[in-house]
């Protein structure tokens, strides 16, 4: 299954910037454009349940609904040197929001390696995966609850 | 120790140490930014983080490209090395200041392998980037304009500051000092890794025989970022783990890193002489067929 369409055109852009320097200048763009959740949305402190496990950037991830089904997906990062966390953030939020969520719980984990290339830390690594694993998870939870009301 | 930049600051050497010369404050950093004689080096676990704002005229030396080797397990060669201080333009007389993300983890870490080909004129910056935010300095986005020297190193030392395998083991047969500075689950064996570090993980649980448990983190005051002071240290390291300061010790973790920390907060603040990473840590130990684990 084939990865949602926003997420593909990031993906694709980044494709197109080999440049190791390029690269990271772009994902720092993403990370500047990222904006945290709003108070309407999830008040501090954050829900234990919504932080990401063993993200040192201490990120949070939140979901709303929309009446299309599908979900908009919202991120804190409360590390402000969080700098990967927050351009992760911005792809999920931009590439997965109102995407058929059937199609969010298909992307890959390796989505991470796909974005920062495999020279992480192990520590940075699983953060950031953890963060594809929470959104894929809220997905989830929230197709079989529209199954069961259906 | 050859640092010859000392930097006799009343608020270090208020913190009781055998030494202060491998640790600059930022008060001293944030005085010194144009000094020629130095290269500030930032070095970090998050890959973006020294592109999106470093201290003014810093470097990266990034801790998976430059310092390891690519295929094997192993740390760059002498003429990588070679390269490298040449790429950012350092010679034999710069004096290098590290500092990064994380407590300075991957600062020591940087500070100990260039400790292994001899350049010995290096120095932390005491509270890292935590401790440079904090206090409201400024970074910048601008790329320093670095004119490469020509470095030649000595060959890596690696039966100095590194040890192996083979020694650990004779370290444990001969009942001298280890010290484990992962977390006490890892060190029991309840866990084989990290919490959130399932892929780095061993086929056996628990530590190597006679290493005392004391964690990395427990040397920084985690408000600041800074080390502690040597009162706190010694709690730790002698009162605690029994460490004498003429001690044989060597030092593990799971890859090396963490225990580069502990490393140097050993050597260069309670100025321990005969103090070893052991870098293959416990992903070499808790792998191999044969050799004696506790839990």
């Amino acid at each position: 299954m084939a990865v949602p369409e926003k997420l593909q055109e990031i993906l694709d852009t980044l494709e197109l910037v080999p440049d190791r320097s390029d690269r990271i200048q772009f994902l720092i763009s993403l990370a500047e454009q990222f904006k945290p959740v709003s108070s309407e949305i999830a008040a501090k402190p954050y829900p234990e349940q919504s932080r990401v496990p063993g993200c040192e950037s201490e990120a949070f991830v939140f979901a709303t609904a929309s009446n299309e089904g599908t979900l908009d997906y919202h991120f804190a990062v409360e590390n402000p040197q969080g700098v990967s966390a927050m351009a992760l953030a911005a792809i999920l939020q931009q590439g997965l929001s109102g995407a058929p969520l059937a199609q969010i719980q298909q992307v890959p984990d390796e989505l991470v390696y796909s974005v920062f290339g495999r020279e992480l830390s192990m520590g940075k690594s699983m953060g950031l995966i953890h963060m594809v694993q929470m959104v894929k998870a809220l997905a989830q939870s929230h197709s079989n609850k529209e199954t069961m009301t259906s | 120790m050859p640092h010859n930049l000392h930097v006799p600051t009343a608020e270090l050497e208020s913190r009781g140490y055998t030494s202060t010369e491998a640790l600059v404050t930022t008060d001293w950093l944030a005085d010194h930014l144009n000094d020629p004689s130095i290269r500030i080096v930032e070095s970090n676990e998050d890959p973006l983080l020294y592109f999106s704002g470093h201290i003014p005229g810093a470097v990266e030396v990034d801790w998976t490209r430059d310092l390891n080797d690519p295929v094997r397990r192993d740390y760059l060669n002498k003429e990588e090395f070679q390269q490298l201080m040449g790429r950012i333009g350092v010679t034999p007389e710069t004096t290098v200041i590290f500092y990064g993300d994380r407590n300075n983890w991957w600062a020591t870490y940087a500070l100990w392998v260039f400790t292994l080909f001899g350049h010995e004129k290096v120095k932390i910056l005491d509270g890292g980037r935590q401790k440079w935010l904090l206090e409201g300095r400024s970074l910048t986005k601008e790329m320093p304009k670095v004119t490469p020297t020509s470095y030649k190193a000595q060959a890596r030392d690696d039966a100095t500051e590194r040890a192996f395998r083979e020694q650990v083991l004779q370290h444990v047969k001969t009942q001298k000092k280890l010290i484990d500075v992962r977390s006490p689950q890892e060190f029991s064996g309840e866990r084989l890794h990290m919490p959130e570090y399932p892929n780095e993980g061993a086929l056996r649980g628990g530590h190597i025989p006679g290493a005392k448990n004391i964690p990395w983190a427990k040397a920084v005051n985690t408000e600041t970022g800074e080390f502690r002071n040597a009162e706190d240290l010694r709690a730790l390291y002698e009162q605690e783990a029994g460490l004498k300061k003429n001690d044989d010790v060597i030092i593990y973790c799971r890859i090396g890193e963490r225990s580069s920390h502990t490393w140097f907060v050993l050597k260069h603040l309670l100025g321990y002489k005969q103090v070893r990473n052991y870098d293959g840590s416990w992903t070499e130990w808790g792998n191999l067929v044969g050799v004696p684990i506790e839990k």
